[in-house]
């Protein structure tokens, strides 16, 4: 941790992800109007003592709206990308320590899924599933799911031929103990980076989703939705459409910096400071 | 770079796009509803959905359909659409050539933007213009492109006095002025996180090889600043960005399907969008074939210009 915090990057970034998970805890506890709630009186406003951050079309108050979409944005990056992580890096770690025939198959088929571009595969898996955050969620997790398992299969890799692994084959300790005391541990660490820096593309794949109506559904304040939503009526108020995307601008460097920061403290030697 | 590593080269793309048509192939039969079905609605009668289910040869087994597909594509017949009642291969083709005339638009953009900028913020490391260039590379990969869309319409297009136009398209051959003036905005948003993206990885490169020996060495023959630079730094620090820019061809496709979507650019993204909508399953499988046929390709050249870059990499 003081490793992080010893360049500009790690610092902004721990920074930017104290306040969005903070943010994301008490949100909706701080939010000065339900965020639901119509001020027909109101509408499209600019900020102002009473709507500190404006109203969009409907006249709901932005910052309670934006304070009460933290939560579900947040949520979704980090459920997708564990899911996707979790599942990628088993498959991963499966092909990496057999090996062989099985290793081969695996990664043929990972590279097919590969081909696609992301969001395009995201995009078939939602019309498959249909739209919802549910579905939204579980369709990124699938993607992430070949990306990651290559790293942790390359991980897994590199790791493999190391000295002490060897010297716990020679010992002739079971594969259950090298796979899990020995290789994992050891392994871990370019999977965790990985992992970071995904939950932002999660949360923008996400918003993504939402702004083009296949993930979180009306009237739920998913930041992408609400950018979304509000378009329409972006030149008679462009506070509507610039706070919820500046928010997930926001919460996606957070995670982003954090992440080269941790790379960086895993391995000093590849320095981008 | 030999004969055998091209040909080698070129056999795994085969093997993944074979690969990608059984994945497109079996995603678009498990989607609720056969392409029958879409045609007659969902009040159609069990005889009539049958009969057209013969007709369409929905009715023979999967692998039989399959073969047949795959072989139609071979000859560059991927079917008939099925709502706007044209055969695919005319629908797509000029969507795509819309399509990659904006991207190549954006990435030569990008190119001659990022390149430098990278460059400079290595050589003045440290300075507000390092400071700078890093936090807008920072800012401009967190941004997705619908709200980078989004903020260029609320500043550039305002309806009372529009620096550009809020979507659109003019053909080029009709008018090349006003088929560039519409391309702007969605060139801008699509180059956006890809000129972050390769500005930094230049800088990181870039400074590693200005700290190198072989640029000391250069200095210390009394080489001037400008030529150790731009003959000996430079082109050391390219493979690597060229590297980045195949990895970002996935991320320019996936951002041309948003932004065609938001400025009505006629291309490929925004037919995806309408047949996803509409559930036009033989266009659904001709444009995901198709961007992945772009995606392999793209990444086939970049590998070999990074071999050509680089004579150390010399691919197993």
């Amino acid at each position: 941790m003081r490793r992080i915090l010893s360049s500009p990057n790690g610092i902004a970034g721990s920074v930017l992800l104290l306040i969005v998970f903070a943010i994301a805890l008490f949100g909706p506890w701080l939010a000065p109007y339900d965020p639901q709630l119509f001020h027909a009186q109101n509408r499209l406003e600019g900020p102002s003592l009473q709507h500190l951050l404006g109203t969009d079309q409907y006249g709901r108050d932005l910052l309670s709206r934006v304070l009460n979409g933290a939560p579900t944005t947040v949520l979704f990056g980090l459920g997708a990308t564990a899911l996707g992580v979790g599942v990628g890096s088993i498959i991963g770690v499966i092909a990496g320590v057999a090996g062989g025939r099985t290793d081969g198959v695996i990664m043929r088929i990972l590279d097919g899924m590969l081909a696609m571009p992301e969001l395009l595969f995201t995009l078939l898996i939602v019309t498959f599933l249909g739209g919802g955050t549910g579905q939204a969620l579980l369709a990124v997790a699938v993607t992430f799911t070949p990306g990651m398992a290559r790293v942790a299969r390359s991980s897994v890799l590199s790791v493999r031929t190391r000295e002490y692994v060897l010297a716990a084959v020679a010992r002739g300790e079971s594969r259950a103990w090298i796979v899990f005391r020995e290789v994992l541990p050891n392994a871990i660490g370019p999977i965790i980076v990985e992992a970071t820096i995904r939950v932002s593309f999660a949360i923008m794949i996400g918003a993504t989703l939402g702004f083009l109506g296949l993930g979180a559904q009306p009237p739920s304040t998913e930041w992408g939705l609400m950018v979304s939503e509000a378009r329409q009526f972006m030149f008679r108020n462009p506070w509507c459409v610039a706070i919820p995307g500046l928010a997930i601008a926001m919460t996606a460097m957070g995670f982003n910096l954090f992440g080269d920061a941790l790379r960086d403290a895993f391995d000093p030697k590849r320095s981008h400071g | 770079m030999t004969v055998t590593y091209l040909i080698r080269r070129l056999g795994a793309v085969l093997v993944v796009l074979a690969i990608v048509t059984v994945a497109v192939f079996a995603i678009t039969n498990v989607l609720p509803g056969n392409a029958a079905l879409m045609i007659l609605g969902e009040n159609a009668t069990p005889e009539n959905l049958s009969a057209l289910e013969r007709q369409l040869g929905l009715d023979r087994p999967l692998l039989v359909q399959y073969v047949d597909w795959v072989g139609g594509v071979l000859h560059g017949d991927f079917g008939m659409s099925l709502r706007l009642g044209l055969p695919v291969s005319q629908v797509v083709g000029d969507a795509l050539v819309n399509s990659l005339s904006l991207a190549g638009i954006a990435l030569a953009g990008v190119t001659v933007i990022a390149i430098p900028l990278g460059a400079l913020a290595a050589i003045r490391r440290g300075t507000l213009a390092d400071a700078l260039i890093g936090l807008f590379s920072y800012v401009g990969t967190a941004l997705p492109e619908f709200v980078t869309a989004t903020l260029l319409l609320v500043f550039f297009a305002r309806p009372e006095n529009p620096l550009f136009p809020a979507g659109g398209f003019v053909p080029p051959s009709e008018d090349f002025g006003g088929y560039l003036y519409h391309a702007a905005l969605p060139a801008v948003t699509l180059g956006l996180i890809l000129m972050a993206h390769i500005s930094r990885q230049v800088r990181s490169e870039m400074s590693e090889v200005l700290s190198s020996d072989y640029v000391r060495a250069a200095r210390l023959k009394g080489l001037g600043e400008g030529r150790v630079i731009w003959r000996h730094a430079l082109p050391n620090s390219l493979a690597p960005a060229v590297a980045v820019i195949s990895l970002d061809i996935g991320y320019l496709l996936g951002g041309i399907i948003v932004v065609e979507e938001i400025f009505a650019w006629p291309g490929l993204g925004r037919l995806l969008i309408y047949a996803l909508q509409n559930r036009d399953l033989p266009v659904i499988q001709a444009i995901t074939l198709i961007l992945a046929v772009v995606y392999a390709l793209s990444n086939l050249v970049a590998d070999l210009v990074i071999a050509k870059l680089d004579p150390r990499v010399r691919y197993a």
